[in-house]
């Protein structure tokens, strides 16, 4: 016979729960994106609109955290897995405000000249994306490999950061009015490298979870 | 069996050596090959469903089993490197290796003779030295306070708590260097058992202290090492910090987060 109903119940309502906070995360990157490549204000509103619904869901998460810590006194894998929780929420919500902040910045462009994009833009926000997502799937499969791929992948994103700063860095040089352009989208990029820095932080959460070892 | 010991931890002695150790109860093996350090100054719990031979392990280390009918110990246990089982005086090791029982269990008589009962038997008559071991055992018992005024009085006549930390002063006016604690706080409230595992962590400074427990919490909340126990064998063994964050077992795990069964 099965022990602990209840506290199983609760586990897995919880992980629905993060599982559910993360596919509104990977619907708000995907219109991000859309909103930023092809300048759409409606998409970058939709994106705004969206972040408190993830803001709400990992207040609804952290009590969940919390309560179970208080009533079931989890050990082992379940503690291990409710601290991550906490911590990996943290993280999603963080990629959430990163959406609505370049969100924001699209907006303020869409009021400018029109500059063309750094070319490697496109790149650098699809490799953010696969590492969010990677991060994501690692957590729902438990998947340590699939999460050490996610680190592998940072180093990426930060090599489109500086490509990308230095391109804009030049243009700002040349021609003076796409300074206020250029500043925006220097923002956006900081944005894109941090969303990267939080994917690997729910990848060494979900690492603690399998093995009970923490990142360095 | 490979021998459990844990490393790091050179600075402390060891003060039980356990080796090949098995235990028949006629036919019945209740103990099976078990290998274990425990050392000096620290609190060892013994955590395992019941009939798992927690208890029957913690009985082998004062040779309380001696008592028990058609019991065979084979192996080695090692005090101070001085086997245990050969040939050694029990009531010599009974005083070196004291034990709380699961239910307070004060003698008939005042909360003073109680603590003074085991100083007698071991030849102290004088009333001043024998005040002394009283009044010292219940202050390292932390219920001195409590019973000051009535150690005239029977030991019977105060609370469940209260009663089972007389029965610790009892257990250390004989001045042991182990204490084995058999479910001590099974029977208590949950504040009394806050105070004897208080205490407990405060004892170890000058003790050894070997605890049994059904109470997980309370094994993660004040030992330093945990062993988990089940069909008669060491499962595991190791820092309490380690068996409860992160067991190398999955048999541990599954007892311990209450999938077992």
């Amino acid at each position: 016979m099965s022990t602990r109903v209840a506290f199983l119940n609760d586990l897995r309502t919880l992980n629905n729960d993060v599982i559910k906070m993360a596919t509104i995360l990977e619907e708000s990157i995907d219109k991000m994106i859309l909103a930023l490549t092809e300048l759409s204000a409606e998409h970058a509103t939709e994106v705004i609109a969206r972040d408190d619904e993830i803001d709400d869901l990992e207040r609804k998460i952290e009590i969940e955290c919390i309560l179970i810590i208080a009533k079931q006194q989890p050990i082992a894998t379940d503690l291990r897995k409710v601290s991550s929780i906490m911590k990996i929420i943290t993280d999603i919500e963080r990629i959430a405000d990163h959406c609505s902040d370049i969100s924001e910045y699209v907006l303020e462009l869409i009021k400018k000249d029109p500059m063309v994009q750094p070319s490697a833009l496109v790149p650098m926000v699809e490799a953010m994306k696969d590492m969010v997502v990677q991060a994501i799937n690692s957590y729902v499969a438990e998947d340590v490999e699939e999460s050490k791929k996610v680190r592998e992948k940072d180093d990426i994103v930060d090599n489109y950061f500086v490509e990308i700063r230095e391109d804009l860095k030049k243009r700002m040089t040349e021609d003076k009015k796409w300074i206020p352009q250029c500043v925006d989208y220097l923002m956006i990029i900081k944005y894109l490298e941090r969303m990267g820095d939080h994917a690997t932080n729910i990848a060494g959460w979900m690492k603690y979870i399998v093995t009970g070892e923490m990142e360095e | 069996m490979k021998k459990m010991v844990i490393n790091k931890e050179k600075e402390k002695n060891t003060k039980f050596d356990v080796q090949n150790l098995d235990l028949h109860y006629g036919e019945f093996q209740a103990l099976k090959n078990i290998n274990m350090e425990i050392k000096e100054n620290e609190i060892t719990a013994f955590i395992g469903p019941s009939g798992c031979g927690k208890s029957t392990f913690l009985k082998t280390m004062n040779r309380m089993n001696d008592l028990v009918k058609n019991v065979k110990i084979d192996g080695k246990i090692y005090l101070d490197k001085e086997d245990i089982y050969d040939n050694i005086d029990v009531t010599k090791l009974r005083s070196r290796v004291g034990m709380v029982f699961q239910q307070p269990n004060p003698f008939p008589m005042s909360i003073y003779d109680n603590v003074a009962y085991g100083p007698r038997i071991h030849g102290i008559r004088k009333k001043s030295q024998l005040d002394e071991i009283v009044e010292k055992s219940l202050r390292q018992a932390a219920i001195w306070d409590e019973v000051k005024d009535r150690l005239k009085k029977s030991a019977l006549g105060v609370s469940g708590g209260q009663q089972q930390r007389i029965c610790i002063a009892r257990t250390l006016a004989v001045e042991p260097e182990v204490i084995l604690m058999d479910e001590p706080t099974s029977a208590l409230d949950p504040i009394s058992t806050l105070k004897i595992e208080d205490l407990a962590v405060e004892l170890k400074k000058d003790y050894t202290i070997i605890i049994v427990t059904h109470n997980m919490q309370q094994a993660s909340r004040i030992s330093d090492k945990t062993a988990f126990f089940l069909n008669g064998e060491v499962i595991e063994y190791n820092t309490t910090e380690k068996i409860f964050e992160n067991p190398q077992e999955k048999k541990t795990e599954e007892y311990i987060t209450g999938r077992f069964g």
